[in-house]
């Protein structure tokens, strides 16, 4: 008896090691909490930052757009104007573009090679640094619009969104490179939750007699519908704070103007060029501006992921 | 007789014609812009690249017809993502290992993977907004304002997210009879992790942190105010806390230069970047595939 304790003592992990496992769990939990005070120091950094110029400009701050230095009077409101009209306007563009791509990457029109090289393809554009489209939007694709962009002011000046004479570089160039930047992230989203549709649904429509394209629109793209949204959300989230491509071409202008044709401002390009030499109370409204952009992202990032764990679980 | 043929007028047919022709127009629009981009590159980027690009300074813009070369920022840029990376990886990692293998899927652990998803999805720009706040402005690292230290940390905070998931995702696929196994044989949980767990799912790991390095290679804004720019070579440890230049910061300030000679060295700025963040995709995009197929088998 006496040795077959000995024995069980001996067995026994060393306290040793004990504890290096529980240092090693508490440093994982401590790693892993990380995220949280990072995410929570960025708010209050920001939030705190801009306090002076909260409690100087208030909320007019977002509805006037006057920024002077000189006269220390800052509003934002041509920034806000620009992020919002430039993102929610790309992705007008880039949901059909992309859920249209999606689809053809998940039917079997082509071989299976050919729609895995195009998938690729869409992919790999994600890769590029935002930055390098802005150097290829200045050279290449600014010059060969300015002639359709003539045309347009031609014909369709009467429109406001189309009444300035273009000189350069204008919001339109920013919403169609910001068009290129979100393709991918729509593409790939819309065609996982495609993916994700279970065949009986599309055998059963084509069962009862369903033609292609009315199994798609009223049966496949119904059911991928939430996933599709949570794509276009995180898209739109990506949009507003696209920094480089949008701050290259868009012109840099905080005259208000709601033609499109004419030099723009975003949140983020302002802060872009102007955080580097700004300072006094300057910077705490470049603060404030910033909390703004972080606010809106934030919101629509959220509700993405509330949409994408409300609806997930349905099949 | 005939309803048991083809028809080609019937409308549901002419409107399935017209669709597929549709998703076929979306398709070669989306493909057209990499394809487009990339052609360029290699043209008007290839054409600039010699020895002397690699070795040296570029010079101050201005009437110069030589804009000499990119060796600063070249260092610059793998100096400042090995620091994103020093801060990141371990911290990543850390955090996946407790998601993956201690949390049980409690409120602190969905708080965390929400929170991964929600910073994942913070603005680059406030990354950098945040690290000059916190850095830059209080001079906070041996008195120093611009350096390529807070650049680092700017970045990991934008490479912090992709780490942890690709971590916490790898790990959840490794089978769970492995763990039975090794903590079967007596193994503590530190021993299971760290010999067991990690290394099954090493592959799957380390393609994800690569693919987020060659990511946060390419950013630039969180790197305009809070790494600068630097015309100069870089010589000695020291020099981590001056300003830094960095490949993508040189794109952005050489694309709006008014000079011929400085906007080829931003094109040929980007034939690099673009060379090698395309073929680290492309080459995990291969492993991937290759590992698939072996594992099918």
């Amino acid at each position: 008896m006496e040795e077959k304790l000995a024995l069980f003592k001996n067995r026994k992990r060393f306290g040793i090691e004990k504890n290096i496992d529980i240092i090693f769990k508490n440093t994982a939990l401590v790693l892993s909490s990380f995220v949280a005070i990072i995410l929570l120091g960025i708010i209050l950094v920001v939030f705190f930052q801009s306090f002076e110029s909260f409690s100087r400009y208030g909320l007019k701050f977002l509805v006037t757009s006057e920024w002077n230095p000189v006269k220390d009077e800052y509003g934002a409101f041509s920034a806000i104007y620009g992020t919002l009209v430039t993102s929610f306007l790309s992705l007008l563009i880039t949901i059909p573009l992309g859920v249209g791509t999606a689809i053809f990457i998940t039917e079997d029109f082509v071989p299976n090679v050919f729609r895995e090289i195009i998938g690729s393809f869409v992919e790999l554009l994600a890769a590029i640094p935002s930055v390098v489209l802005g150097l290829w939007a200045i050279f290449v694709m600014e010059p060969f619009l300015r002639e359709f962009f003539i045309l347009l002011h031609n014909f369709f000046g009467w429109i406001p969104l189309f009444s300035t004479e273009p000189t350069g570089r204008n919001s339109f160039l920013a919403i169609l490179i910001l068009v290129v930047m979100l393709l991918p992230i729509v593409t790939s989203i819309a065609r996982d939750s495609l993916n994700q549709v279970p065949k009986k649904l599309r055998n059963a429509a084509y069962g009862i007699g369903a033609s292609r394209w009315k199994t798609i629109f009223s049966v496949i793209l119904p059911a991928a519908l939430s996933g599709i949204m949570a794509g276009v959300l995180l898209a739109l989230g990506r949009a507003m704070g696209e920094t480089m491509a949008v701050t290259m071409i868009i012109g840099n202008s905080n005259a208000f103007s709601l033609s499109l044709l004419s030099p723009g401002y975003t949140i983020s390009s302002m802060l872009a060029n102007q955080f580097g030499e700004a300072d006094g109370s300057q910077v705490s409204s470049l603060f404030y501006a910033a909390f703004v952009l972080m606010i809106l992202s934030l919101v629509v990032n959220i509700f993405a992921q509330w949409l994408v764990k409300k609806f997930s679980l349905k099949y | 007789m005939n309803s048991l043929y083809y028809q080609k007028r019937l409308s549901r047919n002419v409107g399935d014609k017209f669709f597929t022709s549709l998703s076929v127009i979306c398709a070669l629009i989306a493909i057209l812009p990499l394809i487009f981009l990339v052609t360029y590159i290699l043209i008007k980027g290839g054409s600039q690249i010699t020895l002397e690009l690699f070795t040296l300074e570029p010079n101050p813009p201005g009437d110069d017809l030589d804009a000499g070369g990119i060796n600063p920022a070249l260092i610059g840029t793998l100096i400042i993502t090995t620091i994103a990376s020093i801060i990141a990886i371990p911290v990543g990692v850390g955090g996946g290992i407790y998601l993956a293998e201690y949390s049980k899927g409690g409120p602190f652990s969905r708080f965390i993977r929400f929170g991964v998803n929600v910073l994942a999805g913070v603005p680059s720009i406030i990354a950098g907004v945040f690290i000059y706040a916190l850095i830059v402005s209080t001079k906070i690292l041996f008195g120093s304002m611009y350096s390529g230290f807070a650049g680092g940390m700017a970045l990991s905070i934008l490479m912090l997210p992709t780490v942890i998931k690709t971590t916490d995702e790898g790990l959840k696929l490794v089978p769970n009879e492995l763990r039975y196994a090794s903590l079967g044989v007596g193994a503590s949980m530190y021993t299971t992790i760290l010999k067991v767990t990690l290394p099954s799912a090493f592959r799957s790991i380390a393609t994800g942190i690569v693919l987020g390095i060659a990511r946060a290679a390419g950013e630039t804004a969180p790197l305009i105010f809070t790494a600068l720019f630097s015309y100069y070579y870089i010589t000695g440890f020291g020099d981590l806390f001056y300003e830094m230049g960095s490949l993508a910061v040189l794109i952005y300030n050489f694309a709006l230069e008014p000079y011929d000679a400085q906007n080829k060295l931003a094109w040929a700025a980007s034939f690099i970047l673009v060379l090698s963040i395309l073929s680290v995709n492309i080459f995990s995009r291969i492993l991937a595939a290759f590992t698939e197929k072996t594992k099918r088998v």
